[in-house]
């Protein structure tokens, strides 16, 4: 990317912090809601191509869940939680008390409440960013699915598909004690937001 | 002397071309369109892995042509006919194009699936082939196969299993 051609160090840099203090707010938030410890992992930030961002979760076929959300306001992009579909389960009985079925399917009732504890954790998470960057990011209504990681990834690699053939992705991986629940953040901010993004926080852009 | 199938794969906003002994795959189709043309007296197929409707969208400097359903369409067709294929032999499948996620107040982007499938529909009929059969729209992904050997058309997905076309 173009924006990333000077001082790109120090543009990663801060753009792992911006992963750092979302998802750092995220892991508060979950760590609050099961009354447990969460350990988080030094975030990513990663110019991808396409084909290669869903290895990170285990390849394009894997089977994850998901909670999509749009974010809206002055820097766009797209924001997952995603999970396997055993650390659903786990978080579901850790953390709701739901009695959770055996079967690899989700009830209603057990989507509907991973659905608003991905929506919690996401809020907390754009809403830290929000603050830290004095930008507005508001999110859209969350949506949730369980299907092959390629296909629900590609959703948010559109805006970056009129630019080009890569995508940047921040990327922080939490997981509680005995890897019970593990989860993972991916912002994809749309490409015209990270000069947004690094203008508010005081990073020179400079220009050719 | 029979020799191995081998399996060509076609990564996202690519596509590919396979003889006989070819099996064409791409995985994880979401709104994406996997786009597979036959010719089954030569046995040559081609795939192509299309994200976006239309290149008139596009922003960056150097196309991608594999990734627009506008213009991966004839490219596609030409790497056939370099390998002996005949266009007015040629049919058409397709997967893919599904609404991931449902979203009240969905813009255009959300809408990605659907479009993708028109534009490749609106293509096809332009160059004069035949669409014999899809499996498009739905909110789940699509992993899909191409046989070269006999023109099946393999579709498997999470929620609904294999499938064949």
């Amino acid at each position: 990317m173009e924006l990333f051609k000077h001082s790109k160090e120090i543009k990663m840099d801060v753009l792992k912090e911006v992963g750092n203090i979302g998802a750092g707010n995220a892991a508060t938030a979950l760590s609050r809601l099961l009354n447990k410890p969460i350990d988080m992992a030094v975030p990513q930030v990663q110019l991808l191509p396409f084909e290669q961002i869903a290895e990170s979760v285990g390849g394009s076929e894997q089977l994850v869940l998901a909670v999509f959300l749009r974010v809206e306001g002055s820097a766009p992009g797209n924001l997952f939680f995603i999970m396997s579909p055993e650390a659903g389960k786990n978080l579901l009985q850790n953390l709701a008390g739901i009695e959770v079925s055996e079967e690899e399917q989700f009830s209603e009732m057990e989507q509907s409440a991973l659905c608003e504890i991905g929506n919690i954790l996401s809020g907390s998470y754009l809403s830290s960013l929000a603050d830290f960057t004095n930008l507005s990011m508001t999110p859209t209504v969350p949506a949730l699915a369980m299907d092959m990681a390629g296909a629900i990834l590609s959703y948010g690699l559109i805006q970056f598909g009129e630019m080009g053939d890569d995508a940047l992705l921040i990327n922080t991986t939490f997981l509680e004690g005995q890897n019970e629940v593990e989860g993972q953040f991916f912002l994809i901010p749309d490409p015209q937001s990270f000069a947004q993004i690094f203008e508010a926080l005081g990073v020179p852009l400079e220009h050719d | 002397m029979i020799e191995e199938q081998s399996i060509v794969k076609v990564a996202m906003a690519d596509l590919n071309v396979a003889g006989p002994n070819g099996i064409l795959r791409t995985t994880g189709l979401g709104s994406c369109v996997g786009l597979t043309l036959y010719d089954p007296v030569t046995k040559i197929g081609g795939m192509a892995h299309v994200m976006l409707p239309s290149s008139a969208i596009a922003r960056e400097g150097q196309l991608n042509l594999a990734k627009y359903a506008d213009t991966a369409l004839p490219i596609l067709l030409n790497k056939m006919r370099n390998l002996g294929a005949s266009p007015a032999r040629m049919v058409a499948k397709m997967a893919g194009g599904a609404q991931m996620f449902a979203f009240a107040g969905s813009g255009d982007t959300m809408r990605i699936g659907p479009r993708n499938v028109e534009s490749c529909k609106a293509g096809l009929e332009q160059m004069g082939i035949t669409l014999i059969a899809e499996d498009t729209g739905g909110n789940y992904g699509r992993t899909v196969e191409l046989d070269c050997a006999t023109g099946k058309f393999t579709i498997r997905s999470v929620q609904k299993g294999i499938k064949e076309l």
